[in-house]
């Protein structure tokens, strides 16, 4: 009667710590996928999967998800503490968040940078803007890497640490102190709803088109 | 000492687990749930037909919570905002809504919202917390006018797929027969079409599914909610056209009507098209504008103009009546004014 997303075996490649409570698990595959997707993952072949952003690219041999432990979570204890060659099931990549080759920003609270990882990964990062906040400076996944495809283009908002190397404050207060952002370009924007609609409401009362401003939330 | 847990909001499956944990009979499962939500006292010394050791053993252990509203606004209309304190500290709205034959109450069913539509207040306050099954019929059970209701919808604060498991355990209290014993008929959940939950629930309920629509085409609605990009309109509908629904239950389609944005005769038919072969309801909705909103409400002629386009075509649609506007009933209008006195440190 009713259709659920089917789930494959596969087997974990690497899962490695990379800030407090943050992982990233990655897995071998044979999927087709556009960068910014999503999967369903879990760890039995008929639970209640958890969607997560593909963070690696779109040609890459192993596929990455970025994840936070939640502690009172139902599945991110279980993902922290799996193993190389532990089974995990996933679904078929899907969803339609996606970037396109017109200049934009990508904005990005915590693990919600993961799609643009993987968009820049997929190479879309040549004229892209990437705004990340975080509480703290380990809290900039993937920090390394994004400075070697888009050195030039990365603005990092630090919240919370008074010695931060980059900008002391939230990513809203970033977007406020600019004097224009272009309303010609795409805005996207992945994380919690909260930092969605503040950016959102933001961007739009700097003269915006709502029609330019694709979001994503965790759900 | 050790805090004493809340049964108000258990179903009778659940009590069994604690009356069978403590040494009761089986069946005092039954008459708690019969005092709780029948007769609704708030006291295990009310439960007369208990034994005294009976009653002893639960208060030892056990309370009965409930939250009086802590807040009302009364429209001209008759409309009321109730505002209810939650467990953590934060606050829901209920809102009453009367009219000529019938009593429906709108209740929320989490603390702020991980959605983040562009038409919706509740979103601006993000995601707080799911509601427990207890605050859920909590706003049901204490609110003043509890014995006119005639209907309950789930279109308050909070996507009701994303807390499912809360969702369907309070219709189970009021649907069985050791609760209030309403007919599942008499209750409408809404959904924005998060599909897995949504198959749950089509599943292991009998009550009617309202689903936010709001725009046929994939970009524009996907402009408006952001959920259109992890499970797309069509696939939603794709769905419900599996399930053999019956004759009683209904399947209605909301959609609010923003002027210049989703209004248009090309809508109009692409809806048509879209919803071929479901036996439903279109329900517009004229739009309660929010602060800072770019959305505009499309004027009544034109709502009357665009569910005449659609009747034509061999439609059921009807229009909602605005209700409360003087109190600004469109949900989380209230609690997020409560909640923005005291905004919380985010991580961004």
């Amino acid at each position: 009667m009713s259709s659920k997303r089917q789930l494959l075996e596969l087997r974990v490649e690497t899962i490695r710590s990379i800030a407090h409570g943050v992982f990233i698990l990655s897995f071998k595959h044979n999927f087709h996928f556009t960068a910014g997707q999503i999967i369903a993952v879990d760890i039995i072949p008929d639970g209640k999967p958890r969607l997560y952003s593909i963070a690696s690219g779109e040609n890459e041999e192993n596929m990455e998800i970025l994840f936070d432990e939640k502690k009172e979570g139902k599945l991110t204890p279980f993902l922290s503490k799996l193993h190389p060659g532990d089974a995990i099931y996933v679904s078929e990549p899907f969803g339609t968040f996606r970037t396109y080759t017109d200049p934009g920003y990508w904005i990005a609270s915590g693990t919600g940078v993961a799609p643009f990882v993987s968009m820049a990964r997929s190479g879309f990062g040549k004229n892209k803007i990437l705004i990340h906040g975080g509480k703290a400076d380990e809290n900039f996944y993937y920090s390394e890497l994004l400075e070697s495809i888009m050195p030039q283009q990365l603005i990092r908002c630090s919240s919370q640490q008074e010695d931060t190397k980059y900008y002391k404050g939230r990513l809203t207060q970033w977007l406020k102190d600019q004097k224009d952002l272009p309303t010609a370009y795409q805005y996207y924007l992945c994380g919690s709803a909260e930092m969605v609609v503040e950016v959102r409401d933001i961007l739009i009362s700097r003269g915006i088109p709502f029609q330019n401003i694709i979001s994503e939330t965790y759900f | 000492m050790t805090e004493k847990i809340n049964i108000f909001g258990l179903t009778v499956l659940q009590l069994q687990e604690i009356v069978k944990s403590i040494g009761l009979p089986v069946f005092t499962a039954s008459q708690i749930a019969e005092w709780l939500y029948q007769r609704r006292v708030t006291t295990f010394s009310e439960m007369t037909n208990l034994s005294k050791k009976a009653r002893e053993l639960l208060d030892k252990d056990y309370c009965i919570l409930l939250a009086e509203p802590s807040k009302v606004q009364v429209s001209v209309d008759g409309t009321k905002k109730y505002l209810y304190p939650t467990e953590i500290g934060k606050y829901v709205e209920a809102a009453y809504i009367p009219e000529k034959e019938r009593a429906t109450l709108c209740v929320s069913t989490q603390i702020g919202c991980k959605m983040g539509c562009l038409f919706c207040m509740t979103g601006k306050q993000g995601f707080q917390g799911n509601l427990t099954t207890g605050e859920i019929i909590n706003q049901i059970q204490s609110l003043p006018e509890f014995n006119k209701l005639t209907n309950i919808v789930y279109m308050g604060m909070g996507e009701p797929m994303d807390n499912i498991d809360a969702v369907l355990q309070s219709i189970e209290i009021m649907t069985s027969e050791k609760g209030y014993g309403w007919s599942p008929k008499r209750i409408t959940v809404s959904t924005i079409g998060i599909i897995p939950a949504m198959i749950t629930f089509l599943d292991k309920s009998q009550a009617h599914l309202a689903v936010s629509l709001h725009s046929p085409f994939d970009e524009e609605r996907q402009e408006l909610m952001p959920i259109q990009s992890v499970y797309p309109i069509t696939d939603v509908i794709e769905e419900i056209k599996k399930w053999n629904l019956g004759r009683q239950r209904r399947i209605s389609f909301e959609y609010i009507m923003f002027k210049g944005v989703n209004d248009t005769p090309k809508h109009a038919n692409e809806l048509v098209r879209l919803l071929n072969g479901i036996k439903c309801r279109i329900n517009l909705i004229r739009f309660h504008p929010i602060p800072g909103t770019p959305l505009q409400g499309t004027s009544f002629d034109d709502i009357v103009e665009f569910q005449n386009r659609l009747k034509s075509k061999g439609m059921t649609v009807t229009i909602r009546a605005s209700r409360g506007e003087d109190i600004f009933a469109a949900c989380g209008m209230l609690s997020t004014k409560e909640f923005l006195k005291k905004q919380k440190e985010t991580d961004f």
